[in-house]
């Protein structure tokens, strides 16, 4: 589904952040992303979320080279892509329900076509109370699912989460995993980009870890 | 995606939205979805006042060109239908005869509706205002006058008449008033291309404040454009999203300027009215005419209107598309 094949990226003329990466991601799989902080996880994240283009090496998403797509050729694969920012980054004007149906917003559906819908992913995440609440009154927990439910109600086939549990205590981080794995379990693949060693403990996956800008992949 | 068994009764974890579950489901939010890009967020009342301003002088201008075309036009059209030949008093030659001669060579002219020989009274009354009155014109070499009215469409051929006159009445001189034609042709042509830049001067004004304000916006909403981005929308969606807002605001802002103007016409219309038959009254009607733009000086507004909301969308959309390119 997505090849990395000795993928590099410095910002500016500053040194290598990413040396060398090669690895793929395979589809319905799952894996952690970890490594100490400044390893440059978000920057592969953003790599990997086309936001950020590779001083050098090819990456292979869906079958296209991210190199030579147009930025809405990007828009348009980003779509098969869910992500979870760290920050949430809900819009504060909308209500839960409007966020998390923002990406069928986008894709220019009817409204009346993903109202149920929209309204079971909510009640599945627990949020099914909050569906009129504004994301400034939703607690971290609130906030981090409607994250989520925002990130796969347009079903990509690759989830990513950055530091999905960094603002939630043990037992939320816990219920988030589970969440994830289920997740996977309807055929999306996972990538979460975390430092809690005590999470990835809980789930026995694929391990990738930065070091000094270097991947190194536990199967 | 499939979600017939929620997650939040799973094993013996702690639910913290288990009992929040059993709660009756609400129906989703606002029946009439929310402006993706909020309203709030864009300086809306300076840019609206702005356009509304613009407008109402673009309005003006229109009406004032109008009215000086439409004036200049109806002088030309007096003054084209009207000559006049002019027989000087020359030692040796009897004017009177003259005169009746240069009459008759005209009312055979065709295109020539009426020809009036203006009495030696009458010529006294024209020179009254400069030498007084009580004067013995015989004592004067005073030019007599012949008003000659023309028929509409059917202009004499005056290089003939003239020639004619020249032969048979060497004193008689005609004057077609072209000159005064072509100097008036002249200033309606100059009022017109004035109020053309002006206008244009205007539209660029209107597009500066647009491109200004959408810049002031698009910063403001940095964070949402980037969550659009993020969720797959394209360019061409996100500015969709404040082309929107930016076409309401020049659609309201021009909306206002626009009816404004036209109710200043119509005081000044009716003010007109009123004034008429006073010293100052047909002063003003004998130099703008009767104040009126017309119906289609009152269209030529309301495209203004519709013009300013379109440059303003079309504005707005250029510099969301440009900023756009810079965001990735």
């Amino acid at each position: 589904m997505i090849l990395f094949e000795n993928v590099g990226l410095r910002y500016g003329i500053g040194p290598e952040v990413l040396r060398d990466l090669n690895f793929r991601i395979d589809g319905n799989s799952f894996q952690f992303l970890t490594g100490p902080s400044g390893a440059g996880k978000t920057s592969l994240l953003r790599l990997l979320f086309l936001s950020l283009r590779p001083t050098r090496g090819l990456i292979t998403m869906f079958d296209h080279d991210a190199a030579t797509l147009s930025k809405d050729g990007r828009a348009t694969l980003r779509r098969r892509i869910g992500i979870v920012f760290q920050d949430f980054r809900l819009l504060d004007h909308m209500t839960t329900y409007e966020n998390v149906a923002l990406p069928l917003r986008v894709l220019g559906k009817d409204e009346g076509s993903y109202r149920a819908e929209v309204v079971e992913l909510l009640e599945w995440v627990g949020l099914g109370h909050r569906i009129d609440a504004l994301p400034p009154i939703l607690s971290g927990g609130e906030k981090q699912r409607a994250a989520i439910a925002r990130a796969v109600i347009a079903r990509p086939q690759l989830l990513l989460a950055d530091e999905p549990t960094g603002n939630v205590d043990p037992n939320l981080g816990q219920r988030l995993l589970r969440l994830f794995i289920e997740l996977n379990k309807t055929g999306t693949a996972i990538l979460i980009a975390t430092h809690d060693i005590a999470l990835m403990d809980e789930y026995d996956a694929r391990r990738l870890v930065l070091h000094e800008g270097r991947l190194h992949v536990y199967e | 995606m499939s979600t017939s068994e929620p997650l939040d009764g799973t094993e013996n974890l702690a639910e913290p939205w288990d009992e929040l579950e059993a709660r009756p489901l609400r129906s989703p939010g606002p029946q009439v979805a929310t402006a993706i890009v909020p309203r709030s967020s864009i300086s809306g009342r300076s840019l609206t006042a702005v356009v509304a301003i613009m407008t109402f002088l673009a309005a003006l201008t229109a009406g004032a060109v109008m009215m000086v075309v439409s004036a200049a036009s109806d002088w030309r059209s007096d003054v084209s239908r009207e000559v006049t030949i002019q027989v000087r008093p020359v030692s040796g030659r009897d004017l009177e005869a003259d005169v009746r001669k240069a009459a008759d060579i005209t009312r055979a002219v065709s295109g020539v509706a009426d020809v009036r020989v203006y009495t030696k009274e009458e010529s006294a009354r024209l020179v009254e205002p400069w030498l007084g009155n009580g004067l013995a014109l015989d004592e004067l070499p005073i030019p007599r006058m012949i008003v000659v009215k023309l028929w509409n469409g059917a202009p004499p051929d005056f290089a003939a008449l003239r020639q004619t006159l020249a032969a048979q009445v060497p004193s008689a001189s005609l004057d077609d008033h072209r000159r005064w034609i072509d100097r008036m042709r002249t200033m309606a042509g100059t009022a017109v291309a004035g109020g053309v830049a002006i206008l244009l001067m205007v539209l660029l004004v209107t597009i500066l404040s647009v491109t200004f304000a959408t810049r002031g916006a698009m910063a403001t909403n940095r964070p949402i454009v980037e969550v659009l981005h993020y969720v797959g929308a394209t360019d061409g969606f996100v500015a969709r999203q404040f082309q929107r807002h930016f076409l309401k605001l020049g659609f309201k802002g021009g909306l206002i300027g626009g009816i404004v103007a036209i109710v200043l016409f119509g005081v000044l219309q009716a003010m007109n009215s009123w004034l008429a038959g006073t010293a100052g009254g047909d002063e003003a009607e004998a130099l703008f005419g009767t104040f009126s733009i017309g119906f289609s000086g009152y269209m030529a507004i309301l495209g203004q209107i519709v013009l300013m909301a379109v440059v303003t969308a079309l504005a707005s959309r250029q510099t969301v598309r440009s900023t756009l390119k810079t965001i990735d």
